[in-house]
């Protein structure tokens, strides 16, 4: 029945009771970066969990410094550095259970090798030689995923998977600051949350989308406070704090492994190299903003307080440059052959079962290798 | 012996049908989509399917189809087997970034390692009055796509069986239902199943001997039609049913029109970069010296499409289709 076919007086009423279905207040992030190193939390902090952390952002330091040197060398196509954001990758990887998934972008390559991965197999998309080098399934690490925010909803489904499937693992997805405004960001936080997904989503905001600072790409408090619109957590922290990172993403995950649903941590940090070595960040940026965050550095904050409270000294030091360099020396070693690479693998993968389009044009390309063959062998022939 | 009673059934009860029973028999089988669960499908595809298998397993996920892809592919990372619903073919344009860089490629990506066994299902084309938005055949896109399987059904029964195809592939698959052919209705017993075959096999639907018509999906019944009216000009039409575009028949397509020795290609897409000319392209590679007139594209205006008012003049008719066989230089024959 409509208002005009009501009999009597329609009698305006308010509307039905409104209620807000979450209470926002606990979801917000703090208003300044959670930090632990250089603070009272420092205390608490594990020191053997303190030690671990110094060895791999050493360790990963020596890893970027190494990969962006083969890139120089001709020996990987491009690479993009985390040099600086070695906290967040280190404690990303160190956060999770062997069972879990880490969702890498391109730039994550040190998680995946803090978490385990060969760095020849890491590097395989940055060298060339094929697009993943490794089976994600064994690892629990998914491709490196160059388009942005893309590998969030995989993260939320295989989350989400795992949990209908009874059982206990969490994903955690990497994104950078520039990735938070692509609209898979927005869906898969809002999938996370409509799901309760066991997911953690870890924003490194480093500063820059290749040259496109923050200003110009968000308006909002803080990337974290974007969690609240979505009815989960937002936690701020102190990006270069590696221990910081590490207590809130282990906080996070779990939370999401004892059924709290996701959670949105943005880590402070800064891209101290360029966005790739195909970059000139002179052109948008200055000196003295890189000398400021270099001065904030992941491992001078860890070094600092490992030594001033005489839990490493410089035995210890050399000791994990020594282990740096070891790693350093076997992966240029190994960069340094050429990959053995069969064309034929072009056809290979395509397909579960291939289509007869591609069997033609697989045999097409056998024919032409079979060609170039006959000349090489024919040209030595007639030498 | 007692004869099973043939009940008319449509194509999208057979649909609804084979999502059913591959749900049944493969647990790691997830419908998910807009409105899918509840309401069952705003085409009543999935009716039923919530209530039997649990809203775990036939899902309603928030309004997003890039999420909705975005997520049934780490499901599938995971060892399901996703089932995706969009609710119309122009509405699923924001998965296409999904769609084109992973679900096409992550088998490729990881050396085989990790395959996504999704089937993305899209009702297409149309001629049911939509308005815009509603009625776009998008198969183009598609097929443009390495990685991807292109299937759709025009029969009840082939929207069964290729449908369970399509799930049981360890490829994705973008299964395309004509959306004006979901009422349609034939005598197929559900109950015996046609056996489950491999997508990409075309099918002779009506043999003939003048010029082969090479369709698919909402067009069969028009090119069938056609064929019945063509008899009247003296001409014997074959009709070949393609089903799948992606992988593509050659052999089925190329012994028909060998046979015929005239082809002319029929659908609703749009013509300039549509399938016809790559269909056309295969047949005169594989048929030249049994051509005798080129192979020729009857399909929908390169037009945005049409508002319902004026859509009739813009999809494939009888008529048009009559017309493009007229034009296959019979007097060279003589």
């Amino acid at each position: 029945m409509t208002v005009m076919e009501q009999r009597g007086a329609y009698k305006p009423t308010p509307p039905p009771a409104w209620q807000p279905r979450t209470d926002p207040a606990p979801l917000l992030p703090d208003a300044l970066p959670y930090r632990v190193l250089g603070t009272d939390a420092a205390a608490e902090a594990d020191p053997g969990l303190l030690r671990r952390l110094y060895g791999e952002l050493v360790r990963g330091r020596r890893y970027n410094a190494q990969a962006t040197a083969l890139t120089k060398q001709g020996r990987l196509a491009v690479y993009p550095s985390s040099t600086g954001q070695e906290a967040c990758q280190v404690a990303a990887a160190l956060v999770l259970e062997e069972r879990d998934w880490l969702f890498p972008s391109y730039r994550d390559t040190l998680a995946a090798v803090a978490r385990g991965l060969d760095p020849v197999q890491a590097l395989t998309l940055l060298r060339g030689d094929w697009h993943t080098g490794y089976d994600p399934r064994e690892h629990r690490i998914a491709p490196l995923c160059t388009p942005l925010a893309t590998q969030l909803p995989h993260a939320v489904g295989l989350a989400h998977a795992a949990h209908l499937q009874g059982d206990d693992v969490v994903a955690l997805a990497l994104v950078g600051d520039g990735g938070t405004s692509e609209g898979d960001f927005h869906e898969a936080l809002n999938f996370a949350a409509v799901w309760q997904a066991p997911v953690v989503f870890l924003v490194q905001n480093n500063g820059f989308a290749i040259s496109v600072p923050l200003a110009k790409q968000t308006a909002a408090p803080s990337l974290a406070h974007k969690a609240v619109g979505y009815g989960m957590p937002g936690r701020l922290v102190d990006g270069n704090d590696a221990a910081a990172v590490h207590e809130v993403l282990s906080e996070a995950v779990a939370h999401a492994r004892a059924g709290g649903g996701p959670t949105l941590v943005e880590a402070v940090t800064y891209r101290i190299d360029a966005h790739t070595n195909a970059d000139d960040d002179k052109r948008y940026r200055g000196d003295s903003e890189v000398e400021a965050w270099r001065a904030h550095d992941p491992i001078g904050l860890l070094e600092h307080e490992l030594t001033e409270r005489g839990l490493l000294d410089e035995d210890g030091m050399r000791a994990a440059r020594e282990k740096a360099e070891e790693m350093a020396a076997d992966l240029r070693e190994r960069m340094n052959r050429d990959p053995e690479l069969d064309p034929m693998d072009l056809f290979a993968h395509v397909y579960a079962r291939p289509t007869t389009q591609l069997l033609e044009q697989e045999a097409q390309l056998r024919a032409e290798l079979d060609a170039e063959e006959r000349h090489h062998e024919s040209e030595g022939a007639a030498r | 012996m007692t004869t099973v009673a043939v009940k008319p059934a449509t194509m999208a009860q057979a649909l609804g049908r084979a999502l059913r029973d591959a749900m049944a028999d493969d647990p790691t089988v997830h419908v998910m989509g807009e409105d899918v669960g509840t309401l069952g499908g705003v085409f009543r595809v999935t009716d039923g399917l919530a209530k039997e298998f649990g809203e775990d397993r036939c899902t309603d996920t928030p309004l997003a189809e890039a999420g909705i892809l975005g997520t049934a592919v780490g499901m599938a990372m995971y060892g399901l087997r996703p089932v995706v619903e969009m609710q119309f073919d122009a509405f699923a344009y924001p998965s296409f970034e999904q769609l084109i860089s992973h679900v096409s490629r992550m088998r490729n990506r990881t050396r085989g390692a990790m395959p996504l066994p999704l089937t993305i299902r899209v009702p297409y084309g149309g001629g049911i009055g939509g308005v815009e938005h509603h009625s776009d055949s998008s198969e183009a896109y598609y097929m443009a796509t390495p990685g991807l399987h292109v299937v759709t059904p025009a029969t009840v029964a082939d929207a069964y069986g290729l449908l369970r195809a399509a799930i049981a592939s360890d490829d994705p698959v973008v299964f395309l239902e004509p959306k004006r052919l979901y009422w349609s209705k034939d005598s197929w017993n559900p109950d015996e199943p046609p056996a489950v075959e491999p997508v990409g096999r075309a099918v002779v639907r009506r043999s003939g001997r003048s010029a082969t018509l090479i369709t698919y999906g909402p067009s069969l019944p028009v090119c069938l039609e056609a064929a019945e009216a063509a008899q009247a000009e003296g001409w014997d039409l074959e009709v070949v049913d393609l089903r799948s575009l992606v992988p593509f028949d050659d052999e089925t397509v190329s012994a028909s029109v060998r046979h015929t020795g005239r082809a002319v290609v029929v659908h609703e897409s749009g013509s300039f970069g549509g399938p016809g000319g790559e269909i056309a392209a295969r047949v005169t590679e594989r048929c030249f010296h049994y051509l005798e007139a080129p192979v020729l594209r009857v399909a929908g205006f390169d037009i945005p499409y049409p508002p319902p008012m004026l859509e009739r003049h813009h999809l494939p008719g009888v008529d048009r289709i009559l017309d493009a066989v007229a034009r296959l230089q019979w007097e060279a024959e003589n």
